[in-house]
């Protein structure tokens, strides 16, 4: 079964992804900030990690880099999921080494699912 | 265009008052008026030259005019400056609270899609759901309504119907409605009241806004345990209100800016809670309004007090 990490502090968005996934067959693992999002990526090395990047302690393109630079969590694909939209902040997590950037509110959990396939089947 | 529209446009006070400045940062009329003073020195240094032939005396005449150009200039650029800053503001305000409805909206997005997908939900599972777009829905209707707020304090400023109010009644009213959610929170929400507290004059509306504005915040910036302490104390003519919290306080560089409007935590990646950045913009002017005073003292990672006193009627 693939693991996937959601990082995300919004307890309503965690839930809906969440019960969502592990219905595709997936087992989903939730972080609520950025400092315990890197903590468990390295220590439970996931599939695939979902990050937000208004998070508490340190925010998404913080753990992103981290992830990025550190050697056993480097390889694993990074889709940022958020609200904030623009086109610098698309720039900078593209370029520090996310796969993809999806904005929240455009897309639905079935868009998400399938992106989230492709993924990993890449 | 008629008489009255041209009288308009070309009148610099009622410009100015339209767009609500003060006439001394309004470059309508500062314009008019650093160009009337060019003028009237330059005619009426001519006479006096004309008059007293003597050189000194024109030259200490032009050198005031000067200095005092440079005075509304001054003036003008600081105008700019003010305006230009008020719509920067502006801008951030609309990306932060379009941000802010954004991930109600997406919470009740997902959770319809996730009721779609699941085929044998039971009804436990489905009051859940229910409550998870309640919960979004509720919070959209609180950024709105402060907005609406803001948008009324701003043009018309506050309509107060002061009326006289038991302020621990209102307390202990509040601590009733907030249990459920402070019990959720792991937070404790206590009243420590002297015995004979009088009345205070205040709106009760605004005053309810207020003590759950501040309750809000204790609540949102304390993290694990948390400990509200809230305390009145009656103080000569007035009575005093302390709301103390233990959590992660207010950054030293924030402190300046916590009473205005569209103000969030300087660094709103890090520090991103519900909110609108309006609260405590209301609170003060509900305040104010009510010839009360409202501050707060805080230390980071230790916790934050505010208070507020009123006067006894």
């Amino acid at each position: 079964m693939k693991k996937i990490l959601f990082i995300e502090d919004e307890p309503t968005l965690q839930k809906a992804i969440g019960r969502y996934l592990e219905q595709e067959g997936y087992e989903i693992e939730n972080a609520l900030d950025g400092e315990l999002g890197i903590e468990m990526a390295k220590k439970d090395k996931p599939d695939l990690i979902l990050l937000d990047i208004i998070l508490p302690k340190k925010d998404g393109f913080e753990v992103l880099k981290e992830l990025k630079e550190d050697e056993g969590t480097k390889n694993i694909p990074v889709i940022i999921l958020t609200n904030l939209e623009s086109d610098s902040n698309v720039e900078k997590a593209l370029s520090l080494g996310a796969t993809t950037y999806l904005v929240k509110a455009n897309y639905n959990l079935e868009e998400i699912s399938k992106k989230i396939k492709e993924t990993l089947s890449q | 265009m008629d008489k009255e529209k041209i009288y308009q446009k070309l009148n610099p006070f009622s410009q100015c008052q339209k767009y609500n400045i003060n006439i001394w940062q309004c470059p309508s009329f500062l314009f008019p008026l650093s160009g009337s003073i060019t003028i009237v020195a330059m005619v009426s240094t001519y006479f006096i030259a004309v008059e007293y032939a003597r050189p000194e005396i024109v030259a200490l005449i032009v050198i005031s005019v000067a200095a005092l150009l440079i005075i509304v200039n001054y003036l003008i650029t600081k105008g700019f400056e003010n305006l230009a800053q008020t719509n920067q503001l502006k801008s951030e305000f609309v990306n932060i609270t379009s941000h802010q409805l954004r991930t109600p909206l997406t919470g009740i997005k997902w959770t319809i899609d996730l009721m779609r997908k699941s085929k044998d939900i039971t009804s436990e599972e489905l009051l859940e759901r229910l409550d998870d777009i309640e919960e979004s829905n509720q919070r959209m209707i609180k950024l709105v309504n402060d907005l609406l707020h803001v948008a009324k304090i701003e043009q018309e400023g506050l309509t107060l119907n002061p009326e006289n109010i038991f302020l621990n009644k209102i307390i202990n009213d509040l601590i009733k409605e907030y249990e459920l959610l402070a019990n959720a929170s792991n937070t404790k929400i206590t009243l420590e009241t002297e015995l004979d507290i009088p009345p205070v004059k205040i709106d009760a509306q605004g005053i309810s806004m207020l003590m759950h504005n501040l309750i809000d915040n204790a609540i949102k910036y304390t993290k694990e345990e948390g400990l509200i302490k809230i305390r009145l104390i009656k103080k000569r003519k007035t009575v005093r209100c302390e709301i103390e919290d233990n959590g992660v306080g207010i950054p030293e560089m924030d402190k300046k800016s916590i009473f205005k409007k569209f103000f969030r935590n300087q660094n709103i990646m890090k520090h991103q809670t519900v909110g609108s950045g309006l609260g405590l913009f209301i609170a003060k002017s509900v305040i104010e309004g009510s010839n009360g005073k409202i501050g707060f003292w805080s230390k980071e990672n230790k916790g934050t007090t505010f208070w507020f006193e009123l006067p006894i009627n």
